[in-house]
């Protein structure tokens, strides 16, 4: 089975189907990484330190704007994803939209109840 | 369209560089190439993460609900989780997904002494991360906070007689910080259920990369496996804001 | 040009014909090699007998459901009985039968031959899907075996949280091991048909049923996950009694709704979209003629899944939602029903001035087109929602979701379990038996479920096992269509098995289609193609394989 496999990929796939983009094989670095784990920790100690600081409607809006930051870079950095093909990273945000679709559609029926405790 | 078998050598030659035609052992019969393995593999587990998402985002969406619907229980309740307990575990499993990035990497320049090294740091940080949602569960046995039949709100309804610096709840309103409990609990713990399976998986890939299985090109495993846990991270990054910072200064107002 | 025959069945010389030497069911013998194989084809098998034993056991269901509602009195059972009846009924077609019906038989044995690939990107991935298949399948016959459930397939809250006393958590845990089921199964399509085409495939060169089958996935890994949180909210209620979803505790019950229905929306465009992959593949065939608007209907698929995921409310309009926010339900709902109108058309232009021939498959897609557009207007009827808060919990409803799941997609996966067993099989199925089982199924259908349409509209509620006297004429009439139904679902298990054994051999192509799966033995090798094919031609491009046909050499077994 074996020599039949090699035979076959010996052909080139010009329209090249199986791997489009030739996503390239990019080796993200140990000092990379350091300087995410860096922001990282940085963003977690604003968080606690915002939260004691009474902004009104901004606290849960900082908070979230924090928690984003942190979750994009992890996802770009230590995921990778910066560095990967375009069908990964529009698999990402396609996960992304759906999460946002859920919360913002069921929403819309809690936000115009008229007997709601909104 | 022109015949698939054109003018193989050039384009053959131009793409050699990008991926050697070497099969690793572990090479599936049914992919023609490394590379179209290893690209598969990582986007059958992000499509994974993406039910991932959608697995959680029913207990975010119901946690912006009740958090909505009963703010003021919502923060008295917050307030008895400990910061300095939760920020730490953020720390931790922060920590631990830099390992977790580190051990990829250490995979991928193939030096089997790193990745070991690189694992079993990810291993102890998320055991630490564990233990210290042991001890908060367990002050939360010991308050009767957990909800169900035993759930007792009067911490709430009189927080002077316990000492603590809150405004007191009416009654009814105190009855809803169970609600509060129940999605800190449930989002929380199933949490920790992925962050058991991680490290069962972690024990597992450590096993295989003291046998030398992820430092000789093949490196999908671990790539994969990093994948899955630096999305329990992500869930985590979220988590400790909206369920410990909601209002940490009630007094204030 | 001679005159068109009655028939496009072409079969090699009987006398001579002998099935392959090697295929992909003698290359291995024994019952391991079933059980843990990675053959798509031999998973697709398993499923195949796995799914119609469901099927029977939800029927049986069904037959019991008919009978009690033959008198108005509730005679035959008790009511608590009656809607344990319709629960498991229900719970199982769905998730059992409907779900798992067409992707995970007739996808997950085609897909990979449709576009050039030994198998699958997980094989397995494709074969734990399985084993979650027949394990929720094994709890489901537990939960029954204690006593059953008897909540509706849609354990409403709080009755399924607080009122009942069956078996909800054993059944809930048979449906979410069941959706992970066919989240693996979406997943494995989804990388394969991005990652795995072989050369020359292109996306717009690939069957249309592959096109529905990646929209099909798409819900299934977006969309299920949300189903298995909200069942395990509804199993954490249960347990530990934490008012997730009960007023008294400050919970909102309207909240499991629209976290269930988020996932059960988008499930019946999982059902249907397979069954429409099939038509396509059918509809082109036997019209000799390539699908009319290839891109219409390869976009439509994308769209159906798209829209799906906006209209979930519409289960939901008289349970206390907020006006405005139905009436932006109602609108997407209207919207959702454009793609599917779409490919109606397009399969009625392909039928124009194509060469149309009768075989059963084409029966049945036949059927499907017209079942299909009486079930998918009158949702439209029920996406209004003035209408809706009349027809609501009615038998209309049962009837409108029973036209397009029974009229439509079972139609449409018996029409592609006959156009492809020679495929799977390399026998041929007897063409009379089947055409009559095709004709009694169609008859069946609409003496069952178009009474059913005036129940509902007349006002006769659905899971009521007792009615007022005057519905009684109406609901004779659809037991009588339900006794025929039955006969005509069992012909095809009998004759299915017969010609395993005594079929005609089927050869290469005996519908002489276009697609890359027909262009290889049946049944195929192990490995689908002793090379990997290249893709030079478009889909459905009948006149290349005209081309081919007359230059090649006949060969035999």
């Amino acid at each position: 089975m074996a020599h039949e496999v090699e035979q076959e990929q010996h052909f080139h796939d010009p329209s090249n189907v199986t791997n489009p983009e030739h996503a390239s094989h990019h080796i993200v670095s140990p000092a990379q990484y350091a300087l995410v784990f860096a922001a990282l920790l940085t963003g977690t100690a604003l968080t606690v330190v915002a939260a004691n600081i009474d902004l009104g409607v901004l606290n849960p809006i900082i908070a979230l704007g924090i928690a984003c930051t942190k979750a994009i870079i992890v996802i770009l950095f230590f995921m990778h994803v910066k560095y990967q093909s375009h069908l990964i990273k529009t698999t990402v945000a396609a996960g992304f939209f759906m999460f946002l679709v859920l919360i913002t559609m069921t929403l819309s029926d809690y936000i115009s109840r008229a007997w709601g405790l909104w | 369209m022109d015949s698939a078998i054109a003018n193989p050598q050039a384009d053959h030659d131009a793409a050699e560089h990008e991926h050697e035609h070497v099969f690793v052992p572990q090479h599936r019969h049914h992919f023609a190439t490394e590379e179209q393995q290893r690209e598969a593999g990582s986007f059958g587990m992000w499509l994974f993460l993406l039910t991932e998402i959608m697995f959680f985002g029913g207990l975010f969406f119901a946690y912006l609900l009740y958090r909505n619907w009963y703010y003021d229980a919502f923060v008295a309740a917050s307030n008895q989780l400990s910061i300095p307990l939760g920020a730490s575990n953020t720390a931790i499993l922060i920590t631990s997904g830099f390992f977790m990035a580190l051990a990829v990497w250490a995979a991928e320049v193939r030096k089997k002494a790193l990745l070991v090294v690189f694992l079993i740091f990810t291993t102890l940080f998320g055991l630490a991360f564990l233990g210290i949602k042991y001890v908060e569960y367990h002050e939360k046995w010991e308050k009767h906070h957990i909800p169900g039949a035993s759930f007792d709100a009067s911490e709430f309804i009189n927080p002077s007689a316990y000492g603590l610096k809150e405004n007191p709840l009416p009654p009814d309103v105190a009855q809803k910080t169970q609600m509060f409990f129940f999605l800190y609990f449930a989002m929380t713990g199933m949490h920790a259920l992925h962050m058991i399976i991680g490290i069962g998986l972690l024990v597992w890939l450590l096993a295989r990369a003291q046998r030398g299985d992820f430092t000789q090109g093949y490196v999908a495993p671990i790539e994969n496996f990093g994948l899955y846990w630096h999305f329990v991270d992500i869930v985590w990054l979220y988590l400790f804001p909206l369920l410990y910072l909601i209002n940490r200064h009630p007094l204030a107002h | 040009m001679s005159a068109p025959s009655p028939t496009i069945l072409k079969l090699p010389d009987q006398s001579s014909a002998t099935m392959p030497k090697r295929n992909f069911i003698n290359a291995e013998h024994g019952l391991l090699s079933w059980l843990l194989t990675g053959d798509h084809k031999r998973i697709a098998i398993l499923y195949l007998i796995s799914i119609t034993v469901f099927f029977f056991i939800g029927g049986a269901f069904a037959g019991l459901i008919r009978l009690e509602l033959l008198t108005p009195q509730g005679d035959l059972v008790s009511s608590d009985t009656y809607n344990k009846l319709f629960t498991m009924h229900g719970i199982i077609m769905v998730f059992l039968f409907l779900v798992p019906s067409v992707p995970a038989t007739i996808g997950n044995f085609l897909i990979p031959m449709m576009i050039g690939a030994r198998d699958l990107a997980f094989p397995k991935i494709n074969l734990l899907s399985w084993y979650l298949y027949i394990a929720a399948g094994t709890i489901m016959i537990a939960s029954m075996a204690l006593g059953g459930v008897d909540t509706g397939w849609t354990f409403t809250t709080p009755l399924s949280t607080h009122y009942l006393n069956t078996h909800v958590v054993t059944t809930a845990v048979a449906v979410f091991i069941a959706g992970f089921s066919s989240i693996f199964t979406g997943l494995n399509f989804i990388v394969t048909i991005h990652r795995m085409r072989c050369p020359g495939m292109t996306w717009f060169r690939m069957p249309l049923f592959v096109w529905a089958h990646y929209a099909a996935s798409i819900l299934m890994v977006l969309g299920t996950p949300v189903l298995a949180i909200t069942l395990v909210l509804v199993g954490l209620e249960r347990i530990f009694g934490i008012g997730v979803f009960d007023p008294t505790k400050g919970g909102d019950p309207l909240l499991f709704q629209h976290l269930f229905w988020f996932y059960s929306h988008p499930a019946v465009y999982i059902m249907i979209l397979p069954g429409m992959a099939v038509i396509s593949e059918v509809v082109s065939t036997f019209a000799r003629k390539r699908v009319f608007g290839y891109t219409a209907v390869a976009f439509s698929s994308v769209a159906i899944a798209l829209f799906g995921f906006f209209v979930w409310e519409h289960h939901m309009f008289i349970m206390g939602v907020s006006n405005y926010s139905a009436l932006v339900f109602s609108l997407l709902t209207m919207l959702v029903a454009v793609p599917s109108a779409i490919k109606i058309f397009n399969w009625c232009f392909t039928l124009q001035q194509g060469s149309i021939t009768f075989e059963t498959p084409m029966l049945y897609a036949f059927g499907f087109m017209g079942l299909f557009t009486i079930g998918g207007l009158t949702g439209v009827f029920l996406g209004s929602l003035g209408m809706d808060i009349q027809l609501t919990e009615t038998y209309f409803i049962v009837a409108h979701f029973h036209f397009v799941m029974v009229g439509g997609m079972l139609m449409a996966f018996l029409a592609g379990v006959h156009f492809w067993w020679p495929k799977m099989t390399g026998r041929m199925y007897p063409e009379s038996l089947s055409k009559l089982a095709a004709v009694v199924t169609f008859i069946g259908f609409n003496l069952t479920f178009m009474p059913q349409f005036i129940l509902g509209y007349l006002g006769m509620p659905r899971r009521y096992h007792a009615y007022p006297p005057e519905f009684q004429v109406l609901n004779v009439l659809s037991t009588a269509g339900a006794t025929v139904l039955g006969v005509g679902y069992l012909l095809p298990v009998l004759y299915l098995a017969w010609s395993l054994k005594y079929g005609a051999i089927a050869g290469d192509n005996p519908w002489q289609a276009t697609g890359l799966e027909w262009q290889t033995q049946s049944p195929p090798l192990t490995e689908n193609f002793p090379e990997i094919p290249i893709m030079d031609h478009e889909a459905y491009d009948y006149e290349w394989l005209e081309h081919k046909t007359q230059h090649e050499v006949t060969h035999v077994g």
